[in-house]
């Protein structure tokens, strides 16, 4: 007992920097954050009355709802997108990479992230742009006779430029997934009656679930609350939750709004990662 | 034992030729493998024995030549429709699966009902006594009934013939040689072609009908466990199945089948055709077993031919003594076993001692 005790003494002493720099950095702000949705904004400032009054906004107001749904379905898109783009990626470099040129690969993958996201963003402008670079090609094509502007269609620049910017985060994780399915499992597939393609269905893709579990939460959760790219690229035509946090919470000073559609983003991504790890449960745990 | 041609050819080997780049793997594979025979590919590492397999289930292409099957040229027919199932070196079982999902994973293409497929399940699971086991997850299997799903697995789809990859490998000692009869009966239940790839030569000798054994690509000699053992047809073949002692030797003369030589530590002998395989050009020696040798006791005599040495070695098995001994007037050191029964004590290093042998367990390799 004594040993178990100081060993748990020695447990707790090594885990409170982190614990107290969490507490204070994390833990303190949310639930300022919390407290703050449930009170009465001001200019500047909040107080009494506690009320729901936020909540019933954000969820009655169309302004409010539009953002959040927009914000919700461009998440769910460039996941879908990303992962979908993602996973033949990694197949390739898992399956038809030979071992000693895959490091090279996953170097060559990582690439974008060498410039600053916001360069990266700029960069889009120039492609997507009025005139830019498709406008151009679609043009010497002769595809179309006028510039097509996608940076003008806010919805689909922002899914374009951060289904790019979330590539490799959705990559890695399906990779090193597919890295761990024992080749000799795609060959009892086959000699068991499974063509390759069945085999895949049956057999890798199952195995490989992890990974693409891992990859839709790491992109899906970042994406919904994106401040920099609907601003730079919808142009502020096209917010998102992010920047209807800024309004309220800078422009409006009103933080106790703010507030409430910080928690509001939070429970929309908690509840749909959370569905989405149910829905997948099969796949996750219980195998070695 | 014996193969006569009533039993119907299953597997067809015709001059296959295999190439890894620069690599040769297979160099001109011909034979045959009979319907319902119990049959290992017997060799070292790198001789080619589970290419060999691989090109039959039709994971490795061969570079000319044909596998037959059944009587089809298997060109150009991929794994998923050959006759043929595997039990992996590894036994592959899915992961992601139950035991009843992973007997059940070939069934898919199957047109019977439901329940019929799952009784039959239930049945390949009884088969390899893994009955009532359908429910559990695979991962929290032992290394034995891992191998027994694999087999359950690969039977249920009735293959023409299954394949063994190393299949006993993974397991310890005890439950290998377990398995190894499990295997016999279950083969004989059946009736299926059963071809096995091992490095083990005791494993091919328990378990087989014919054995194949290779060395660098080729065939080395096809033949009975017993011809084999007794009969090797060649030097390299008789040194790696089981052990043997061999002893200088010069031919004298040949003539009417028989074979008059003069061998170093024996003497003269006169051999049977039958004991001098096809000569190779190699220095001859003759061959022969440590069993065939026995060491004679104080007023013990025998009608063999009887040979002095000195007991140089003598190494206890429980069961058995090896003894390791230098024939007198030579350099040559037979070893030889002896059963150890009571009333036989354990001789001392350095004793003298009378070896009794006979010509008939004499090979000669020239």
């Amino acid at each position: 007992m004594a040993k178990g005790n100081s060993e748990a003494r020695t447990g707790w002493l090594l885990v409170s920097p982190p614990a107290v720099y969490t507490v204070l950095l994390l833990a303190a702000p949310l639930a300022t954050v919390l407290i703050y949705s449930f009170l009465t904004g001001g200019k500047g400032e909040v107080g009494a009355p506690v009320t729901l009054q936020n909540y019933i906004d954000l969820f009655t107001q169309p302004v409010y709802r539009a953002v959040m749904w927009r914000s919700l379905t461009i998440s769910l898109m460039v996941t879908a997108t990303t992962v979908i783009l993602a996973y033949p990626i990694a197949y390739f470099v898992s399956f038809h990479v030979s071992p000693s040129k895959k490091s090279l690969w996953l170097f060559l993958i990582t690439i974008p992230f060498w410039t600053s996201y916001i360069i990266r963003v700029s960069l889009w402008r120039t492609i997507l742009g009025y005139n830019g670079i498709v406008d151009s090609l679609l043009m010497g094509l002769g595809i179309t006779a006028e510039p097509v502007n996608i940076l003008s269609h806010g919805f689909a620049s922002i899914v374009f430029t951060l289904s790019h910017a979330y590539a490799p985060f959705a990559v890695l994780p399906i990779f090193v997934s597919l890295e761990k399915v024992d080749r000799a499992l795609l060959e009892a597939g086959q000699d068991l009656g499974e063509t390759r393609w069945t085999t895949f269905l049956r057999v890798t893709l199952p195995l490989t679930m992890p990974g693409v579990i891992a990859a839709v939460l790491i992109v899906f959760i970042p994406t919904v609350g994106d401040y920099v790219t609907p601003e730079l690229i919808g142009g502020g035509k096209t917010p998102m939750i992010a920047n209807l946090i800024e309004v309220e919470m800078l422009k409006k000073r009103d933080q106790a709004m703010g507030s409430a559609i910080a928690v509001a983003a939070m429970l929309i991504v908690g509840v749909v990662s959370a569905a989405f790890v149910l829905a997948n449960r099969r796949y996750l745990g219980g195998r070695k | 034992m014996t193969f006569s041609a009533e039993r119907s050819t299953m597997i067809e080997f015709r001059d296959i030729q295999k190439y890894y780049g620069d690599y040769h793997a297979l160099r001109g594979i011909n034979g045959t493998i009979k319907a319902g025979e119990f049959f290992s590919l017997l060799g070292p590492s790198g001789c080619g024995k589970t290419t060999l397999l691989r090109t039959i289930a039709g994971f490795e292409g061969i570079d000319s030549g044909a596998v037959l099957i059944d009587g089809k040229d298997m060109k150009g027919v991929p794994p998923n429709v050959r006759p043929t199932n595997m039990v992996f070196q590894s036994y592959a079982i899915f992961p992601h699966m139950s035991v009843a999902e992973n007997v059940a994973f070939g069934l898919r293409r199957d047109p019977r009902s439901r329940a019929e497929k799952a009784s039959a399940v239930e049945e390949a699971l009884q088969m390899v006594g893994l009955k009532g086991f359908g429910a559990r997850a695979a991962h929290a299997l032992s290394g034995g009934q891992r191998q027994r799903v694999a087999l359950a697995r690969a039977l249920i789809l009735k293959p023409k013939v299954l394949l063994l990859d190393e299949p006993l490998s993974a397991l310890d000692k005890k439950m290998r040689e377990h398995m190894q009869v499990e295997l016999i009966k279950l083969q004989r239940q059946v009736g299926i072609t059963f071809i096995l790839v091992t490095h083990d030569q005791e494993e091919a000798l328990v378990m087989s009908d014919r054995i194949a054994v290779m060395f660098e690509g080729q065939i080395a000699q096809l033949a009975d466990p017993e011809t084999l053992y007794r009969r090797p047809n060649s030097k390299k073949v008789a040194d790696f199945i089981g052990t043997m002692n061999f002893l200088p030797c010069s031919v004298l003369s040949e003539a009417g089948g028989r074979i008059e030589i003069e061998a170093q530590g024996l003497g003269r002998v006169t051999l049977t055709e039958d004991q001098a395989p096809p000569p190779r050009g190699e220095s001859p020696v003759v061959g022969l077993r440590p069993e065939t040798l026995t060491l004679l006791y104080p007023g013990q005599t025998t009608a063999e031919r009887v040979v002095g040495g000195k007991v140089d070695e003598a190494i206890y098995f429980g069961d058995m003594t090896y003894y390791d001994v230098y024939l007198d007037g030579t350099d040559i050191e037979v070893r030889l076993s002896m059963r150890n029964v009571p009333g036989r004590p354990i001789l001392d290093v350095g004793e003298q001692v009378k070896v009794a042998w006979s010509p008939e367990a004499l090979v000669l390799f020239r």
